[in-house]
């Protein structure tokens, strides 16, 4: 929090809906149903916060996404980003906030990059020193350099989703909305631009709000999970206090000495075995668990694992799926 | 401002790096040309004078279509728009503090301009090296073509705006491409200048919004009397009401579709 207003609500959701209508069945005899895309969300993301929204496909990311920056029109609640009205202030809104599409471009297919990036100084109106100087530290930080020049259909997603980023960061927004932004990239772009929002967030305060599937992601950049499933909001607070609502257990893996049967021990259940290597949920304290195995077997190796983010939101879902669709 | 004639130079050299397909562009015109000239002129042969043109009106009306047609591309290419409509990429278009026709009426008018002067002027000067064209002779002339060859290219621009945004409802345009690149050419005087038509047919046609993208500019470079109020203001005053009218309801529809339709896919 590193914004002199860290009070501010940068983004305020009371009860947001969104419903589509679907028409089916056969022509002449079609029948019209209404399904909640997205239903009662009560959200408040603070001035210098980075939020992860999580939830499997269909469960309404993109729809409260779409609603946020103003090219989908809630049913139902309300919605206010930086003080405005996105469906109804959209263009306004536009000029004060980032947004990336990490499956698709704002950038110009056939001219080089740094002919797009020029073109939003005009788009959002910067004044042309302050221009030069934000893409020069952009340039710098995202290494732009070697491919300025390139038409963008000519760069590797990597360069195009940098390019992307730094389109939509040149004006300076005080919120950046990111629609999985890691999609399809290679480890080492996915750490570049990790890193750079860290350092975005802590030295200019920005808020950011992004959707990704990539937990590695979330790991690395978020303090707050939002989790959403059904519509509704399953889940929100912070990763351990995931981690803690929906206990996962730890996994004890046990390389013994040759191929057993699978191990019975109190305070352990069987998962799986493969050769000599063995899994086992615990339920019990670990080292009286290992203990146990140890008296009776002949330990090669072991290793314990901590359930990672992604098992918990899968957990999540899975403690949801009875609810209709 | 700014932003509307920045979105204009990079339409502009966008489609300056096309090359190849404006050599093979400007071929295509002339050989189109060649043939619909030789057509005509057969037909004058053996009547020289229909509704008041000759065989050298219908063939200047041939270069000037040619000329033209790729810049008003009355048969295409859609705007990117539909595309963009149909895949959900318009969303990130929405997202620019900048109104969707604006900025798609400045790319298209900085392709327009590129046509018409890297296309359009060279298949005319293979025409009148080829051909004997009536062309003006005064300054004054000139700049009334000029004029109407800008609001041919808007209108062009304007109806294609329309065609693609009903995307947003039907979802899939080419169904009115495959009507509109029927109906269209014949309603402009692409197929055949208007005059050849029976006169009440003719009439209707040039009132309507094609017309004034390929025949009243043929007729203003022409000079013809037939043209609205009998000379080339009223020609110029046509276009302009149309290009107008087609552009407010392009906007008006923008705001509905905006507001009431979803952008697609996740």
């Amino acid at each position: 929090m590193t914004s002199a207003h860290s009070d501010d609500a940068v983004i305020e959701a009371v009860g947001l809906g969104r419903d589509f209508v679907l028409s089916e069945g056969p022509l002449f005899r079609r029948r019209r149903r209404t399904v909640a895309a997205v239903r009662g969300i009560d959200l408040t993301v603070r001035a210098g916060e980075v939020v992860g929204y999580l939830g499997p496909n269909g469960a309404g990311k993109s729809s409260t996404m779409k609603m946020l920056t103003g090219i989908l029109t809630p049913t139902s609640g309300s919605l206010r980003v930086l003080g405005m009205e996105p469906a109804r202030e959209r263009t306004r809104l536009a000029s004060h906030i980032g947004v990336v599409f990490g499956q698709r471009t704002t950038l110009w297919w056939d001219l080089p990059l740094k002919d797009s990036l020029e073109l939003t100084r005009h788009m959002y109106r910067v004044p042309a020193a302050d221009h030069a100087r934000r893409l020069a530290e952009l340039t710098g930080l995202l290494e732009l350099g070697p491919f300025l020049a390139t038409p963008v259909r000519q760069l590797s997603l990597g360069q195009r989703m940098r390019g992307d980023l730094t389109a939509a960061l040149l004006h300076g927004p005080r919120l950046l909305v990111l629609d999985e932004p890691t999609i399809g990239l290679d480890v080492v772009s996915k750490a570049t631009i990790r890193e750079f929002l860290l350092r975005l967030n802590a030295e200019e305060g920005t808020t950011i709000l992004l959707t990704t599937h990539d937990l590695g992601d979330v790991e690395r950049l978020c303090d707050r999970v939002v989790v959403i499933d059904h519509g509704s909001l399953a889940y929100d607070g912070d990763l351990a206090g995931l981690r803690a609502a929906v206990p996962v257990p730890r996994v004890l893996v046990v390389d013994l000495a040759e191929p057993s049967p699978p191990l019975e021990v109190a305070g352990a259940r069987f998962v799986r075995a493969e050769g000599p290597r063995q899994w086992l949920e615990l339920e019990d304290n670990p080292s009286a668990v290992i203990a146990r195995v140890a008296a009776g077997n002949e330990i090669a190796d072991l290793t314990l694992r901590e359930p990672d983010i992604e098992g918990v939101v899968a957990a999540l879902y899975r403690g949801a799926e009875p609810r209709p669709a | 401002m700014r932003v509307y004639s920045a979105v204009y130079i990079a339409g502009l050299r966008r489609y300056s790096t096309y090359r190849a397909a404006t050599l093979a562009g400007i071929l295509t015109n002339s050989v189109f040309g060649c043939i619909n000239a030789a057509v005509l002129l057969a037909l004058f042969s053996v009547r020289p004078l229909i509704n008041g043109y000759d065989a050298a009106d219908a063939v200047t009306q041939v270069f000037v279509c040619q000329a033209l047609v790729a810049t008003v591309a009355i048969l295409g290419p859609p705007l990117d728009l539909g595309e963009r409509i149909r895949s959900g990429a318009v969303g990130t278009d929405l997202l620019r503090p900048v109104p969707l026709l604006g900025w798609w009426l400045a790319e298209d008018m900085g392709r327009a301009t590129f046509s018409i002067v890297f296309r359009g002027v060279p298949t005319l000067l293979i025409g009148t090296v080829l051909f004997d064209l009536l062309l003006p002779g005064t300054a004054g002339h000139w700049a009334a073509v000029l004029a109407s060859v800008a609001l041919a290219a808007v209108i062009g621009f304007a109806l294609r705006y329309l065609y693609e945004l009903a995307g947003f409802w039907i979802l899939d345009t080419r169904g009115i491409w495959a009507v509109v690149g029927l109906v269209g050419p014949v309603a402009a005087g692409v197929l055949l200048p208007l005059p050849l038509f029976p006169p009440g047919v003719a009439d209707v046609l040039r009132a309507l919004p094609w017309a004034s993208m390929i025949q009243i500019p043929a007729e203003i470079t022409l000079g013809k009397e037939s043209l609205p109020g009998g000379s080339a203001a009223g020609g110029l005053a046509l276009q302009a009401g149309w290009a107008a009218a087609l552009l407010l309801l392009g906007a008006r529809l923008t705001s509905a579709a905006t507001r009431k339709v979803v952008v697609q896919g996740g």
